[in-house]
């Protein structure tokens, strides 16, 4: 999939994050005629607009009706096109969700969801515009890949390479503030594929979203303070997921944390967690998240800190998770 | 006259064959959603005989028309005439509903060759239908898209988020059809959630409206002819229609939106079909 990644670099310093994947699907759109794309109110908010006013006659903006909108996707992608839809994540896998499921994912289409504002991210507008869910609903979904990259460069990687990934794919976005992460995209972006941003023998960070940047972070704060060994995976791809990868850190480190702008029910959390318990290993394991509440108001970087998604949160995680215990035992054939 | 009568005569065998195909599905899957089946018989023949550019043995033709059934209920309807028009072996929907069967009550565009959408959730079927429509124009090609409502699924507000859309997009590669029997599961669709002024409420949203008696092929095709040719905006077709047609006891009784029948009342259904339809191939002895 890399091997398509010809684009230029975007200049990530001038644009929100947001703005880079706009960037990325015009010119996907200049190449792919079968590109279309459709918003609900949003193409200015969510900067899918930039294809709109590239291509006004392959853009359709259906009002606020989400249902409808992913519905008329369906039928764009029936008729051989290629709908990139985008509006906020509550109002996807929420509000339009029986369509996504059951008109997009029942039917396997090629059809791929830009979901923006996700997790807490567009935090002063509240629970209602908070969307800690998203990832549970769309994993759950069969034929769905659901991806949360880290950062805009990262965005534009996945958008560009859920054009060449058969049937339906769900990319969710912050509101395209956030901090970046990445330099450039020459990194090895890969669907389903885990990217190790950082070696470790101790303990292993999985992270995904914004919290990415803040696990680097913890890491590299845990290593020069603590005498660390921390190994940090960005899993933007949480379906499928690099099992691969979460099977390495259960028996290189023992020791995994995973952090996610998400609730800690149902999301990457709890897609690794199905992997250390199937694993039949033992491992030291903490879910760190939306502790399973409605997401109080504040800016995002607030609540970033308040719900310890940020590094000093994650530090604090690390250090309890050092303490715990788990079974040692060298050799872990006998436990399978 | 938009019907010769050599049509309608081959259309009436035709629906009959159907309705008591219908019967017999109802019959070896133990029960099926025949009243709302039966009220759409003649838009379904209409269509398949007279209107659709299809081919059976190009099932994924892409110049075909498409044709969704947003009321997916009446997938036992539309099984049996996809059938009997070469899609796949009639004997195979005597497994419908059955363990393992392509055919659920509710058809998968993924399984069952001639169905263009997988529906059975309502509401659906119009939005999927507008954007099959979008496509068409985006790609200039000149196929057209059918969908067929019930009318008790007019309550679910994605179909007025899609009428919306039809008209402010201006879509007029599109053809409407309500399936106005006028019965839900609990009852009259005007004491469980009034509908009416239904054909205002649709013109309120920017359709044009053409209201025939859903029975006769006659008025059906010449609200088809008109909506094939207008192009100030979207048609809708209001057909009104009688719940379980052909079936006497069937009739406009609410009881029947969803059932099953033992030998004797597959007798009495199919004798009342044939008076209907006057036993056609009967007749020919």
């Amino acid at each position: 999939m890399t091997e398509g990644l010809t684009y230029t670099v975007y200049d990530a310093d001038t644009m929100t994050q947001a703005e880079i994947y706009g960037e990325m699907l015009c010119k996907m759109g200049e190449e792919n005629p079968k590109i279309v794309g459709l918003s609900a109110d949003l193409a200015k908010s969510t900067k899918i607009g930039k294809f709109q006013e590239k291509f006004p006659d392959r853009f359709f903006n259906v009002g606020i009706a989400e249902q409808n909108m992913f519905g008329v996707a369906a039928g764009l992608a029936k008729a051989g096109m290629i709908p990139y839809v985008s509006t906020m994540a509550a109002f996807t896998a929420m509000r339009g969700v029986e369509q996504v499921r059951t008109d997009i994912c029942y039917q396997n289409l090629n059809c791929k969801i830009i979901a923006t504002h996700a997790g807490t991210s567009f935090g002063s507008a509240g629970s209602t515009h908070h969307c800690t869910e998203d990832l549970a609903i769309m994993r759950s979904f069969a034929n769905m890949t659901v991806i949360a990259p880290a950062d805009g460069i990262e965005t534009a990687n996945a958008v560009r390479a859920s054009l060449d990934y058969p049937g339906p794919v769900y990319i969710r976005i912050g509101r395209g503030f956030e901090p970046k992460y990445y330099e450039d995209e020459n990194y090895g972006f890969q669907i389903g594929k885990a990217v190790e941003i950082k070696s470790g023998t101790d303990i292993t960070l999985i992270s995904c979203g914004v919290t990415v940047l803040q696990a680097a972070e913890a890491a590299k704060f845990l290593e020069e303070n603590d005498g660390l060994s921390v190994r940090v995976l960005n899993m933007h791809t949480i379906k499928p997921l690099d099992e691969a990868a979460v099977l390495s850190a259960v028996e290189d480190t023992r020791r995994i944390i995973t952090i996610e702008d998400h609730n800690i029910l149902g999301g990457l959390g709890s897609a690794v967690a199905d992997v250390i318990a199937a694993s039949g290993k033992g491992c030291a394991f903490i879910k760190v998240g939306i502790p399973d509440c409605f997401s109080i108001v504040g800016y995002p970087e607030d609540l970033c800190n308040y719900y310890q998604l940020d590094a000093d949160g994650i530090i604090g995680k690390v250090r309890e998770v050092m303490k715990m215990d788990f079974e040692e035992d060298e050799d872990w054939e006998d436990e399978v | 006259m938009p019907v010769t009568d050599q049509e309608l005569e081959k259309f009436n065998e035709k629906a009959w064959q159907l309705r008591k195909d219908i019967v017999d599905i109802t019959f070896w899957s133990g029960g099926s959603h025949i009243g709302g089946a039966m009220s759409m018989v003649e838009i379904l023949i209409l269509l398949y005989y007279k209107y659709l550019n299809i081919d059976p043995n190009n099932p994924d033709m892409e110049e075909r028309d498409r044709m969704l059934l947003s009321k997916g209920h009446g997938g036992v309807g539309l099984a049996a005439l996809l059938a009997r028009k070469g899609y796949f072996d009639f004997e195979l929907l005597k497994d419908f509903n059955k363990f393992k069967s392509p055919f659920g009550m509710h058809l998968d565009s993924l399984k069952v060759k001639g169905v263009d959408a997988s529906t059975g959730s309502l509401g659906h079927g119009l939005p999927m239908s507008v954007g099959l429509a979008l496509g068409a124009r985006v790609q200039n090609k000149n196929w057209l898209t059918y969908c067929i409502l019930g009318d008790g699924e007019c309550n679910e507000g994605t179909i007025w988020e899609a009428a919306m859309a039809a008209s402010h997009f201006k879509i007029t590669n599109l053809i409407t059809f309500v399936d106005r029997n006028r019965l839900m599961i609990d009852g009259p669709t005007e004491e469980v959630m009034g509908l009416e002024p239904f054909a205002d409420k649709w013109k309120a949203f920017g359709f044009i409206v053409k209201e025939v008696d859903g029975h006769s092929y006659t008025e059906l095709a010449e609200a088809v002819e008109y909506a094939r040719k207008e192009e100030k905006g979207p048609v809708v077709i209001i057909a009104n229609t009688i719940k379980g047609k052909g079936v006497d006891f069937m009739e406009d009784d609410v009881r029947w939106h969803y059932g099953g029948l033992d030998t004797d009342l597959v007798e009495k259904a199919k004798a009342s079909i044939d008076q209907m339809h006057g036993n056609p191939a009967g007749s020919k002895g």
